[in-house]
């Protein structure tokens, strides 16, 4: 007896399961086009203003996803990143080598990582406070140690990918980026094969979903929460890095400013998916971007207003959207061995 | 030393938690091949034993030999290298992994980095067709049936190369059709060389089908028999030690004024379909109507009308000749309806809350449980005090969580709470569910005592055998229609079981 399921032509299935995405896709698609006939200098201005705003936020998205498929989650990805924007800064002033800054951010990601799994996994803390707590500390820390007045050898510029950046529209959009985009737009793929394609994703999800399943097959439950949970925390550290080495080149008080957690919107946005994430986050970069390209625009709305979008849009998209979104059975939920 | 007829055996296994001692010194021998049941009621220490087996737990002393060689059981890992399988009783799938998935998980087969689903669907058919399991390895667990599910179970197990699989309660959760289905395949398994522990409470099951009876009581193997040499009776005084009336003793009812009645009732459920059907039935004081049915023929539904949690659609219920407010529950409470609802834990009980507050859950507010908005709490005590004595409930004391009871002390706190008023009108669904033998004599003893002093009971039960000993009258519903009302006494089980399958007919085809 088979059943129903595999007897639908894969095409048909894909169809009624991918389509609507697949014809809101060709439409965005076939909006930039006109625009890009239109005026292609702003076309590319506004969307490589995109992709540069939606990096932190694609990368605060991953850290939460990978936090939240194992059942762990992460309020405190903004306290990790403001961590990490700041180590980062510090290492780069120490060493001056962009590169080593980066790993001083990651590490500290990975470390703020260890702090939450231990709050969360083996305390069993309540994780929304204990994710609070990380981002008092952080911006508590961060706002103490800091000192106006620091030199730093600059910040990544970007490397054009040869005759790849060549190209018309998507060569400067996407193929002239400095490191840490490139690697954001990596991790997404390799994040998405991770958790959906192999053992370590399945286990993961396993864990988030039922970890008393996954524990009665001999899976490891608080190995694979605390391993997710610090690599989470990397990726939140790069998103940090990015602030100081690659989007601004210093460091300020509170510069984060809330990315933590609209990443969070862009997480449960793609429905805990790295690729769907990846769109809402470029949707979101998009929004700023537009904010920015209103207010050279000169359009006669007090600037306030105009810097308001990326959060309202936040809120309209959480509230209309969101609410079909599936969360992982035990997020949330410390695992108690009987 | 060893025995190689043995595929497994345990030797002194003890197993103390805070306060109990779950597993005493306890000896189990499992041959190859055969079908061991192992018989207790419910906290006599049998899914300890289990889990100690399947490395869930550790024992704080004893032995395992497995195939006649010791074996060292830590964790589930070294059990299911051991080629100890084990099916819960919750299942231990992720509800949104596709069948496949679930069964791979923790064993999975790799082609470079990613999964290989392919070959383990390929393996998953294999395996299928030849124990007679039928699973889809691409459908998602949480759209199958609880019986299908259970097969994925079994087939995790084998693919994981079981050679012993346990059992835990498998049948608590599957209609009668789908228990002579597992019965089948355990019989099939045991045929290809696997040996199974079955573990449940239930005298029948195992007088049809195990090799070897094993019975628990209190921590304690109190011995060992098999099916030829004993019957429902023998096994019942093993368990709980002492003589159980498996039939309940009563006296032909005496019905006197009609209490409830209900006229041309008709409900809708969510999606408004008619899921109760212009249904009439009277029930007297004095007398038990039992509701007979297939789960999930309305019933539910009917129950939900009849205790304020749900509203008619159409139809007339009268409660002592009087049109009363059937949507408010206080008020059906303070006229005298006790209502023992099929769910405990879900809308029985406030698991959080002690023993205690849940024995007053529906009467808090009146006298002497509070004065003037403010709680009583000697008088709650005092009334939990009594309770726990008078229903023999088991507890250290009336305080403790009612989630730290085993099953059948819940369901006695329930009825503790629920016959301690004042009956006049009591509502029982399926009142033994999950039971063992001792909380069910009890229980059904309980119901017949509240009838005898003059309440009107309704009873609702799946199980053919309670409805037949404890109700007087017996309608039978299906499809959400009362297909017939008949006296208990002159209708065979046989009979009532075409009629709750709807007609011979019928059921042939379906």
């Amino acid at each position: 007896m088979q059943s129903t399921y595999s007897s639908i032509p894969t095409w048909k299935y894909f169809l009624r399961r991918y389509g609507l995405l697949a014809g809101f896709g060709l439409f965005v698609l076939a909006l930039i086009l006109f625009f890009y006939s239109r005026d292609a200098d702003i076309t590319v201005a506004v969307l490589s203003a995109s992709v540069r705003h939606s990096t932190p936020l694609i990368l605060g998205a991953l850290c939460g996803l990978m936090n939240e498929r194992a059942g762990v989650i992460d309020i405190g990805i903004e306290g990790q990143m403001l961590m990490a924007a700041f180590m980062g800064y510090m290492v780069n002033v120490w060493t001056g080598n962009l590169y080593i800054a980066i790993l001083g951010g990651v590490l500290t990601g990975a470390v703020m990582g260890l702090f939450h799994a231990f709050m969360s996994v083996t305390l069993k803390l309540d994780q929304i406070i204990g994710g609070t707590v990380i981002n008092i500390l952080a911006l508590g820390l961060t706002g103490y140690f800091y000192q106006v007045g620091l030199t730093t050898e600059g910040k990544f510029n970007p490397i054009p990918l040869g005759p790849l950046a060549e190209l018309p529209l998507i060569g400067p959009v996407f193929f002239d980026n400095p490191p840490i985009t490139y690697a954001a737009i990596v991790l997404v793929f390799v994040v998405q094969f991770v958790l959906f394609r192999t053992r370590w994703g399945l286990r993961t999800r396993a864990v988030g979903e039922h970890p008393r399943a996954a524990d009665t097959v001999g899976i490891n439950v608080y190995f694979m929460r605390y391993a997710n949970v610090i690599l989470g925390g990397a990726i939140a550290g790069l998103a940090g890095a990015f602030l100081t080495l690659e989007a601004v080149g210093s460091f300020e008080r509170n510069m984060t400013n809330g990315r933590g957690f609209i990443a969070l919107a862009v997480m449960l946005f793609g429905k805990y998916t790295p690729l769907g994430a990846w769109g809402a986050a470029l949707f979101f970069g998009f929004t700023t971007a537009m904010q920015t390209q209103l207010q050279f625009a000169g359009i006669n709305i007090p600037h306030q207003f105009i810097g308001m979008i990326p959060y309202l849009t936040t809120i309209l998209v959480l509230a209309g959207f969101v609410g079909r979104t599936r969360v992982p059975a035990a997020d949330g939920v410390p695992y108690e061995k009987e | 030393m060893s025995d190689q007829t043995l595929a497994l055996e345990v030797r002194n296994i003890t197993k103390r938690f805070p306060g109990v001692l779950a597993n005493d010194r306890v000896n189990f021998k499992l041959r190859k091949g055969e079908i061991h049941a192992l018989l207790g009621e419910n906290g006599a220490g049998k899914s300890t034993l289990m889990n100690v087996i399947y490395g869930l737990y550790s024992p704080d002393e004893g032995e395992f030999f497995v195939d006649g060689k010791r074996a060292e059981i830590r964790n589930p890992h070294d059990a299911i290298h051991a080629g100890i399988g084990m099916v819960h009783q919750h299942f231990m799938l992720v509800p949104v992994f596709s069948v496949a998935e679930n069964i791979i998980l923790g064993s999975e087969t790799i082609k470079g980095l990613s999964l290989d689903l392919r070959t383990a669907r390929r393996r998953i058919r294999e395996l299928s067709s030849e124990y007679g399991l039928d699973v889809d390895p691409r459908a998602i667990v949480e759209d199958l049936p609880v019986g299908i599910q259970q097969r994925v179970e079994i087939v995790k197990a084998l693919y994981r190369n079981a050679k012993i699989l346990v059992l835990d309660e498998p049948t608590a959760v599957l209609t009668p059709q789908e228990v002579e289905g597992l019965f089948r395949v355990m019989r099939q398994l045991t045929e290809r060389g696997v040996s199974i522990i079955f573990i449940t409470h239930k005298l029948k099951e195992v007088l049809a089908i195990s090799d070897t009876i094993t019975v628990m009581r209190r921590g304690q193997v109190v011995g060992s028999t098999t099916p030829a040499e004993t019957d429902e009776q023998g096994l019942a005084e093993m368990m709980v030690g002492r003589e159980v009336l498996l039939q309940v003793e009563k006296t032909p009812a005496q019905p006197k004024d009609v209490v409830l009645s209900v006229e041309n009732l008709t409900v809708q459920d969510e999606r408004e379909v008619a899921v109760v059907r212009d249904v009439s039935f009277e029930v007297r004081s004095g007398e038990i109507l039992g509701i007979a049915g297939v789960q999930g023929n309305g019933q539910t539904e009917l129950v939900e009308v009849l205790t304020g949690l749900r509203n008619a659609a159409f139809g007339r219920v009268a409660l002592n000749g009087a049109i009363v407010p059937f949507e408010k529950p206080r008020f059906l409470t303070e006229a005298g309806l006790s209502h023992i609802p099929e769910d405990r834990q879900k809308h029985g009980l406030v698991l959080s809350y002690s023993i205690a507050d849940n024995m007053v859950l529906n009467t808090y507010y009146q006298s002497p449980f509070a004065h003037r908005g403010q709680r009583n709490f000697q008088a709650v005590a005092a009334n939990a005090n009594e309770l726990v004595e008078q229903f023999d409930v088991r507890t250290p004391n009336p305080m403790v969580p009612a989630s730290n009871l085993s099953g059948g002390n819940q369901q006695k706190v329930i009825v503790a709470r629920e016959l301690s008023r004042p009956v006049k009108l009591l509502v029982a669904n399926q009142p033994t569910r999950g039971l063992d033998v001792g909380s069910i004599e009890y229980i059904h003893k309980q119901i017949i005592k509240e009838r005898d002093g003059g309440a009107a009971v309704l009873l609702i039960s799946a199980e053919l055998d309670e409805i037949k000993s404890l109700a007087d009258r017996i309608a039978v519903m299906y499809h959400g229609e009362i297909v017939s009302i008949v006296d208990a006494d002159t209708i065979s089980k046989s009979e009532l079981g075409l009629l709750m399958a709807g007609s011979q007919r019928e059921a042939m085809t379906r």
